[in-house]
């Protein structure tokens, strides 16, 4: 497959983008979080007095201006009812990531050298539902064209890449809430490997309507016990957890090859330095209570990465807030990491973001790169009485400024499906 | 201009995002207001929708531009 001497290239984050709960732009989503600020809040868009789950993480409509969504500022009229909400999203944080690589290729051979790689955890999930009504109402005849290419989980990469015209791989993972953290490593390992010089890369999700609530609930993984005081709800490794808080948005990051973007004077936020993967084999929801998957993962980035856990400063957990995960995942880091926990910061975003579920690695791969770049730990919120102590300072409630040069951020899905990437500052 | 005819125009508007003066009665979908296959999949489904008729992909295959969905749209209703 390779030729003889062939030796991996390195990979470096040249753009970022986000769409979240806390509004849109990274920059700004940053600043709320290291503020402490949540973005969980009532579920306004449809009736939920049959559903145990009342809240949820959800993009706040606005204008540029206010950070907030309003799609008619983004994507053409005619062109936003091709796409389920889940595109929009991508589209948004795709065209921010885009624009702050400053990398738009003017000839051929750079378009064909640029690749696309969201993925989605469910995909069009809202517009399935509107479908199935039809079908439901004996009106199949009346099914939209748009309807499968709206919903496709592939159709985010297959958008953007139409919009800019980049002709490179196109490619999209779908690992449930694994998704943002196997895009970026997969997309990085397509640039290390000569398929492309510039992947644009993340994830996508926008599950808020009444199939993916009422879904997720009758699998109880939501939190059910906050819905008066919805900013408490996600409350990562507090004994009064019940449950993860659904979250929508998009994170989208472009990838580049190291002497690509050196040659074109591009800003370098950090290095994509190693990529993990593993799977449970355990349970279609739960994760194996030995925790064995995510140390696994968090394991084999480390090796690929070259480092020790003791290199590692930070780590975004994948942290949801549900009983079992958070201390199954807190007990495979401090296994890992052994005597260096001490010196560990740990947190989870979810805390103020909610479960983004695919977009989640993105969004929190982000993160992670901003702790780097700014040497702060990002606080976990709600995080009052943890239900066990910890040697790791998991950064409870206020963010904390710390030595930060190298951060791993961990996403685990549904399926038992774990991965792990490492980042470490600009070369 | 009569009341389908009026009717119709908007729809092509609202369905192509184009521009009310560009819908003229020779127009075609494809090569003047920017459709593409599915764009006109669409549309025809919201003629029927908006007008009640029924529209087989036949009939739908000959509708080109908006004059020829005036015509069809009117011929139904006057046979229905």
């Amino acid at each position: 497959m390779f030729a003889p001497g062939f030796a991996p290239r390195r990979v470096v984050v040249t753009g970022m983008g986000i769409a979240s709960p806390l509004g849109l732009g990274v920059e700004h989503v940053w600043k709320r979080l290291i503020n402490g600020e949540s973005g969980i809040s009532a579920i306004q868009s449809f009736d939920v007095k049959d559903l145990p789950a009342k809240i949820a993480g959800q993009v706040p409509h606005g204008s540029k201006a206010e950070h907030g969504l309003d799609l008619n500022e983004w994507i053409p009229v005619k062109e936003q009812k091709k796409m389920a909400r889940f595109i929009h999203l991508a589209w948004v944080a795709a065209a921010e990531a885009i624009e702050d690589s400053g990398w738009a290729p003017e000839d051929e051979e750079g378009r064909r050298a640029t690749g696309v790689m969201i993925g989605s955890g469910i995909g069009g999930l809202e517009t399935i539902q509107e479908a199935g009504a039809l079908v439901a109402n004996g009106r199949t005849r009346r099914l939209s064209p748009f309807f499968i290419p709206s919903a496709l989980v592939n159709l985010a990469s297959g958008q953007v890449s139409i919009r800019y015209g980049f002709k490179g791989p196109n490619h999209s993972a779908v690992t449930a809430c694994a998704t943002g953290v196997h895009a970026i490593g997969d997309a990085a390992r397509l640039i290390a490997l000569g398929d492309a010089d510039v992947m644009v890369a993340g994830g996508a999700e926008a599950a808020i309507c009444e199939l993916g609530i009422g879904g997720f609930c009758a699998a109880r993984a939501l939190s059910t016990g906050f819905n008066d005081r919805p900013q408490a709800a996600s409350r990562p490794w507090d004994r009064d957890r019940d449950g993860f808080v659904m979250g929508e948005g998009a994170g989208v990051l472009v990838l580049e090859e190291y002497e690509h973007a050196r040659r074109r004077g591009a800003k370098i936020y950090a290095e994509v330095i190693g990529y993990g993967m593993s799977g449970d084999a355990h349970h279609i929801t739960a994760p194996a209570e030995d925790g064995d998957g995510g140390y696994r993962a968090m394991k084999a980035a480390l090796r690929s990465a070259g480092l020790s856990p003791a290199d590692v400063q930070y780590v975004n957990a994948h942290g949801t807030s549900t009983p079992m995960g958070d201390d199954i995942e807190l007990a495979a880091v401090e296994r890992l990491w052994g005597d260096a926990a001490k010196g560990l910061a740990m947190s989870s975003t979810k805390s103020a973001t909610g479960h983004l579920l695919g977009a989640a690695g993105a969004v929190e791969g982000i993160f992670s790169i901003l702790a780097v770049r700014d040497g702060v730990a990002p606080p976990t919120l709600n995080l009052e009485n943890p239900s066990r102590e910890s040697p790791i300072d998991r950064v409870a409630k206020t963010a904390q400024e710390r030595p930060i040069r190298v951060a791993l951020s961990n996403s685990f899905g549904f399926g038992g499906t774990n991965a792990s990437v490492i980042f470490r500052g600009a070369p | 201009m009569s009341e389908t005819a009026d009717k119709v125009k908007k729809i092509v508007v609202e369905h192509l995002g184009v521009e009310e003066a560009k819908v003229t009665p020779e127009a075609s979908f494809i090569d003047d207001l920017g459709a593409d296959s599915l764009d006109t999949v669409e549309l025809v489904m919201a003629f029927e929708e908006a007008f009640g008729v029924e529209i087989p992909d036949d009939a739908a295959e000959k509708i080109q531009t908006v004059k020829d969905a005036i015509e069809f749209i009117e011929k139904q209703q006057a046979s229905a």
